[in-house]
C-alpha cells in the first residue's frame, strides 16, 4: 500500500499509472510550501505513430487497420476511416442497406463501450465510495457487492459485442465497410437471435438510469460541483438538429447554449479547428480556430451529445434527456459527472435504435457496394462513445495514402480533463494529509471523461496512475503509487 | 440498494496480473468477452495488478501474468521486468505482445519521422508544432519489441485479439495446473 509520510513543504504527487481507464496516462501535481495547488497535468505518455505509418498503405485497407487504435472502440474508427474512404471512392450516400448495417453495428459499438465504462470501470467509485478500499474498489468488488448490477455489466455490454459480431464477423476488430459500402447484409438468424433480446437489455439500461438517478439524489452537491465548471460543447447532431451519432454537421455551443459553429461539414474542419502540441504530453490540444487558445476549448463526449442535440428520435431516451436537461435549468448541463449521468442516456438510446433497425428489412438488402469517380481527398467524422471523431485523408493515384490526420475523441477532451485535474487537487487535497483514498477523486474525474488513452496515442503510449511528490526545486520526494 | 456484507477471507486463490503495454486494449477487451464466465473466473483468481482495479504496483508473487502489447518505451520495458520479476508464469496475449503487432508498423519508417510527421507536419496544427519531450513523459524507445525479446515468456495466446474463448480456456489450464495446449480452432486466426 501506498504510505507516502506528508511533510509541509513543496512537493510534487505522482499519480502513475492512472487506472480503471483505457491506456496509458500519469498525473503530476506540484504543490508550494503551503501545501497550496499549484500545477496539476494530466499527462499522456504513450506515442504510436499510426499517421505516418499508415501512409503507402492501399485506401482500402485503412479501415482495418486504424481500428488497431483501439481495442474499447475499434468499430468507430473502422467505420470513421471507412465514411473518409467512400469520399475518396467518390460515393456521397452509400446504399440503405450498407447505411443501416454500419449504424447498426455503430450503435452496438457505443453500447457495450459506454457499458465498460460504466459498470466494468467507473461503477466502483459510485456505489462503493470514491475512498473505498482498494481491495474492493473494482468491477469484481461491485458484482460480489451488487450482484444485480454485475449482470447488468455483463450482459449489456454481451449484447452490444453479439450485435457488432453479427455485422462484422467478429466482437473485437470486425471487418464490415469497405469504401463505397459493406461487405455483408445481416444473416437472419442473427437478426431473430437479437431481436429475441433487445427489449431485455432496455430495460437493464432502464434500471440502471435509475439507479445512477438514485446516486445523484443522494450526493446532489458533490454531484454538481465535484470537477466542474462551465465550457463550450461540441458534436455531431442530424440536419435536423436531432441526435445522430453516426452523421451529421459539426455543432458547437458555448457556456449559456449559445451556437458557436453549426452544420459544419467534415471537409471544412480546418476552418474551425486547430490543434496546439505542449511539450509534456504525447496527446494535442484542439481548439476552436475563432475563440483562440485561451477560450476555444471545448469538451466532448455524452456530456456534449446531449448539451448539443435539440432532441433524442426515440422516447425512452427522449424522456431521459428532458429529464436530464432540466438540470442545465435551460442551460448545458455542466457537471462533470453528469457525464455519467449522459453515458446511461446514450445507453438506452443505442439500444432503441438497435430494435429499430432490427425491425427493418434493408438490413437483408443485397445492394451493398457503390463506385464512384475516385477522388484524391476524404474528411468524416462520427460520434465514438468518447465524442467527436475525425480522419482526414489522402490519397494519391495509384491508391496508397500519402496523408493522414486523426483527432480523436479523447484528445478533445485534453483541455477539459487537465482542468477537471486541476480543479479536484485544489479542490481536495489542499490543507489535507494526502491519502490514497484522496488521490482517487482525481481518477474519479479523469474517468467521467472515459478517457481512451490508446486513442489519444496514435502518436505512442500506455495509460497508469502514479502520485509523486517534489520539493520546491522539482526532485522527487516520494511517489505514491495506489495500489 | 445496500451492499451485501463481506465475506470473510476464503482459503488463497490463485492469483491474477494483467498489463496492457503498447497494444489497444483490445486483448483486456477479449478477457471481458468472456461474459458470465466472468463470474467464475471471480470464483477462481484474485486479481492483483491490473488496468481493471486500482492495484499498481506489486507487494507479492503472483501465479499468472497476462501481457498485452509490445515495448514502445522505456516504461514498457520497466513494467514488463516487473511483471516477470512477480509472475510465477507470464503469457504474451495477442499479436502485439507476440510480434509487436500494428504498433511496429512503424519500425519500417522511424522513430523520429513518425514523430515529426504527426508533431510538426500534422494539417491542423497551431504554429510550427513541437515533439514533446517534457520530463514527465518516458523515453521512447528506436523500435517497437515483442515481449520475450525484453523477458522470458512462457506461454503465448495468439490472435488479435484472441478470442474470449481462448483467453479463457488458456488461462483456465493454468490456473488449474495443466499446459495450455489448445485445440487447433481456438489458436487459428478465423
Amino acid at each position: 500500500m501506498n504510505d507516502i509520510q506528508v511533510s509541509l513543504g513543496a512537493r510534487k504527487i505522482i499519480i502513475d499509472p492512472v487506472t480503471r481507464v483505457e491506456g496509458h496516462g500519469k498525473v503530476t501535481i506540484r504543490l508550494n510550501e503551503a501545501g497550496e495547488v499549484e500545477q496539476a497535468r494530466f499527462h499522456i505518455v504513450e506515442f504510436r505513430g499510426f499517421e505516418r505509418f499508415i501512409q503507402g498503405r492501399m485506401y482500402w485497407e485503412v479501415p482495418v487497420i486504424v481500428q488497431r487504435l483501439c481495442g474499447i472502440c475499434p468499430v468507430s474508427h473502422h467505420l470513421c476511416a471507412a465514411k473518409a474512404m467512400d469520399v475518396v471512392a467518390g460515393v456521397d450516400q452509400v446504399t440503405p442497406t450498407a447505411d443501416k448495417m454500419r449504424r447498426l453495428m455503430h450503435y452496438g459499438q457505443v453500447l457495450q463501450s459506454n457499458a465498460v465504462n460504466f459498470f466494468h470501470l467507473a461503477s466502483p467509485d459510485l456505489l462503493l465510495g470514491f475512498e473505498s478500499p482498494v481491495a474492493q474498489r473494482n468491477i469484481i468488488g461491485v458484482i460480489e457487492a451488487f450482484p444485480e448490477v454485475g449482470k447488468w455489466a455483463i450482459f449489456v455490454r454481451k449484447f452490444g459485442q453479439q450485435v457488432i459480431a453479427a455485422t462484422g464477423g467478429r466482437r473485437i476488430h470486425p471487418r464490415l465497410c469497405i469504401p463505397g459500402g459493406v461487405n455483408q447484409n445481416l444473416p437472419i438468424e442473427h437478426r431473430d437471435a437479437l431481436r429475441g433480446e433487445v427489449d431485455q437489455i432496455i430495460q437493464w439500461c432502464c434500471d440502471a438510469l435509475e439507479l445512477h438517478k438514485g446516486f445523484v439524489r443522494e450526493h446532489q452537491a458533490l454531484h454538481d460541483t465535484f470537477a466542474t465548471f462551465p465550457s463550450n460543447y461540441m458534436s455531431i447532431v442530424a440536419h435536423d438538429g436531432g441526435m445522430d451519432l453516426y452523421d451529421g454537421g459539426l455543432r458547437a455551443i458555448d457556456a449559456d447554449g449559445a451556437p458557436i459553429l453549426d452544420g459544419v461539414r467534415p471537409a471544412d474542419y480546418r476552418d474551425h479547428l486547430i490543434e496546439e502540441v505542449r511539450s509534456w504530453s504525447y496527446m494535442k490540444f484542439p481548439y476552436i480556430r475563432s475563440l483562440g487558445r485561451e477560450d476555444g476549448w471545448y469538451r466532448v463526449g455524452p456530456l456534449a451529445q446531449l448539451n448539443c442535440c435539440a432532441f433524442i428520435g426515440t422516447p425512452l431516451a427522449e424522456a431521459a434527456r428532458k429529464d436530464f436537461m432540466a438540470a442545465g435549468h435551460g442551460g448545458p448541463v455542466h457537471a462533470t459527472l453528469a457525464y455519467h449521468w449522459a453515458r446511461v442516456i446514450g445507453m438506452i438510446h443505442c439500444a432503441e435504435i438497435i430494435k429499430q433497425l432490427l425491425f427493418d428489412d434493408d438490413l437483408q438488402g443485397t445492394d451493398l457496394v457503390l463506385t464512384g469517380q475516385r477522388r484524391p481527398e476524404g474528411v468524416a467524422i462520427i460520434e465514438a462513445p468518447r465524442g467527436t471523431l475525425l480522419h482526414h485523408y489522402q490519397v494519391e493515384e495509384n491508391d496508397q495514402v500519402t496523408m493522414a490526420n486523426l483527432i480523436v475523441s479523447t484528445t478533445n477532451n485534453n483541455e477539459a480533463m487537465n482542468r477537471s485535474v486541476t480543479k479536484v487537487a485544489i479542490d481536495d487535497l489542499t490543507g489535507h494529509e494526502i491519502t490514497e483514498g484522496l488521490l482517487n477523486h482525481i481518477e474519479v474525474a479523469i474517468r467521467a471523461y472515459d478517457p481512451c488513452l490508446s486513442c489519444a496515442t496514435h502518436a505512442l503510449g500506455d495509460m497508469p496512475l502514479i502520485v509523486s511528490l517534489e520539493d520546491a526545486d522539482g526532485s522527487v520526494i516520494t511517489t505514491r503509487v495506489k495500489e | 440498494m445496500t451492499p451485501f456484507p463481506t465475506t470473510p477471507a476464503a482459503p488463497a486463490k490463485p492469483t491474477l496480473a494483467t498489463c496492457a503495454l503498447t497494444g489497444c486494449f483490445g486483448c483486456h477487451m477479449s478477457l471481458l468477452d468472456i461474459d458470465e464466465r466472468i463470474l467464475e473466473l471471480v470464483d477462481l483468481v484474485d486479481l492483483d495488478v491490473s488496468p481493471f482495479d486500482d492495484k499498481k504496483r506489486f507487494d507479492r508473487q503472483v501465479d499468472v501474468g497476462l501481457i498485452e502489447g509490445g515495448c514502445s518505451n522505456e516504461y514498457n520495458v520497466r513494467e514488463l521486468r516487473e511483471f516477470r520479476k512477480h509472475c510465477r508464469i507470464l503469457v504474451s496475449v495477442g499479436a502485439c505482445a507476440i510480434n509487436g503487432g500494428v504498433p511496429a508498423m512503424r519500425n519500417t519508417v522511424g522513430l523520429r519521422e513518425c514523430l515529426e510527421a504527426v508533431y510538426l507536419h500534422g494539417p491542423s496544427l497551431d504554429g510550427g508544432g513541437m515533439i514533446p519531450n517534457g520530463e514527465d513523459l518516458p523515453l521512447l524507445l528506436d523500435r517497437v519489441y515483442p515481449s520475450h525479446e525484453v523477458v522470458k515468456i512462457d506461454y503465448f495466446l495468439p490472435g488479435c485479439p484472441p478470442s474470449g474463448d481462448t483467453i479463457w480456456e488458456g488461462l483456465r489450464r493454468l490456473l488449474t495446473g495443466r499446459a495450455p495446449d489448445l485445440p487447433y480452432v481456438l489458436c487459428k486466426y478465423e
